[in-house]
């Protein structure tokens, strides 16, 4: 039987070894509970982490909580759960507290702003390629556009543009022309 | 209570936030209308250092934003919240997993929600872009038109194959380094 503790080490050291989340966690993921632990086999996990991006939530707990709850119930899906945030909140507040002290420091200002605009590359980056895996067609870009300008120009919580987004994507299904597309977004 | 206040969002966030980690970050931009823990700017920065840190992004991006609301206290009880809804949700799905996935109704409710997610990241983007980019604030837009260079600079290399697979961290580097020799 496994170990609670053994669930929590594991999740703590793929905490520890995830650098940016998403599909850069998978090789981590499987070398430590496929090949490692033998917690469950390839195919599952792949199954867990299509899963995973359909069902809310940040994947690597996700896949954390079902592994532990599979092998250890409630408890374990806990514990494997802090394991792999546990490393987060340990370095991301250890960062702050020192980037709060420095934060008078004129190089490390220029420092930031220079990265500040690396960073809108970036997430630009990442929308197009979201767009691309997640509209797919006139449904999909009627979709994007009408969340988009009632996100900017309207006060409707996001909240309740992703619900409706949901019950349209339902009631679409009940149109005959309407082509079913499996889940093959992979982030 | 500020405790509460963060329980409230965070749990919510993290119902709603569908598509792992950056799908976060529409309402950690919509926090900043509503309270006074870190501006958008702050935001950008928090994202920069969420995303060259150890540890999945999404996690990393509430544990800050907790953080800089109220301390160590905060940054736990944000992340806690964060992961509670995944938790429940996974702890009863989890037996017919396979079956929930496979059904067509929920396959055609996620078919809606993720171009809606791509809206909503993009338009925070646009958010972070406006202050960044275009240097908004309360008087109005002030391009600065160096940052809009560097940016459309930095996302052409980007798209360039062999550069697609290379890590954010070093990225970040780079735009330190430019920051300090541009003094930006």
């Amino acid at each position: 039987m496994t170990k609670i503790s053994d669930l929590f080490t594991s999740f703590f050291k793929i905490g520890i070894l995830t650098y940016g989340g998403g599909l850069a966690m998978l090789p981590i993921l499987k070398r430590e509970i496929v090949e490692h632990r033998q917690w469950t086999t390839e195919e599952e996990l792949l199954d867990v982490y299509a899963i995973s991006q359909c069902t809310p939530g940040i994947i690597a707990v996700n896949t954390a909580t079902y592994i532990g709850y599979k092998e250890r119930g409630i408890a374990g899906g806990i514990f494997a759960t802090l394991g792999v945030i546990l490393p987060s909140l340990v370095i991301i507040c250890l960062v702050a507290s020192v980037l709060r002290q420095f934060m008078e420091n004129e190089i490390l200002l220029h420092a930031l702003a220079g990265v500040r605009i690396v960073v809108c590359a970036l997430m630009l980056n990442t929308v197009v390629t979201m767009t691309k895996k997640g509209v797919k067609d006139t449904l999909g870009i009627f979709l994007f556009l009408a969340a988009f300008l009632l996100a900017t120009f309207s006060p409707i919580p996001i909240v309740v543009l992703i619900l409706s987004a949901a019950v349209i994507g339902i009631f679409s299904q009940k149109l005959p022309k309407t082509k079913s597309t499996n889940g093959g977004s992979e982030k | 209570m500020i405790y509460l206040t963060l329980f409230y969002e965070f749990f919510k966030i993290g119902l709603f936030a569908v598509g792992g980690g950056i799908a976060t970050l529409p309402f950690l931009m919509d926090l900043t209308d509503k309270y006074d823990w870190y501006t958008a700017s702050e935001l950008t920065n928090m994202i920069a250092i969420s995303e060259s840190t150890p540890g999945p992004v999404g996690i990393n991006m509430a544990t800050y934003a907790g953080y800089q609301a109220a301390g160590i206290g905060g940054a736990i009880v944000a992340t806690v919240s964060l992961v509670l809804p995944a938790l429940i949700i996974i702890v009863i799905v989890a037996r017919f997993m396979k079956k929930f996935y496979d059904n067509s109704t929920v396959q055609a409710a996620f078919y809606g929600i993720r171009p809606a997610v791509a809206a909503a990241i993009a338009f925070a983007v646009w958010g972070l872009c406006e202050i960044t980019l275009l240097g908004k604030d309360s008087t109005g837009y002030h391009p600065l038109w160096i940052n809009i260079v560097i940016c459309a600079a930095i996302f052409g290399l980007m798209q360039f194959k062999k550069l697609r697979k290379l890590h954010p961290l070093w990225w970040m580097i780079a735009g330190a380094v430019l920051g300090i020799a541009l003094q930006l």
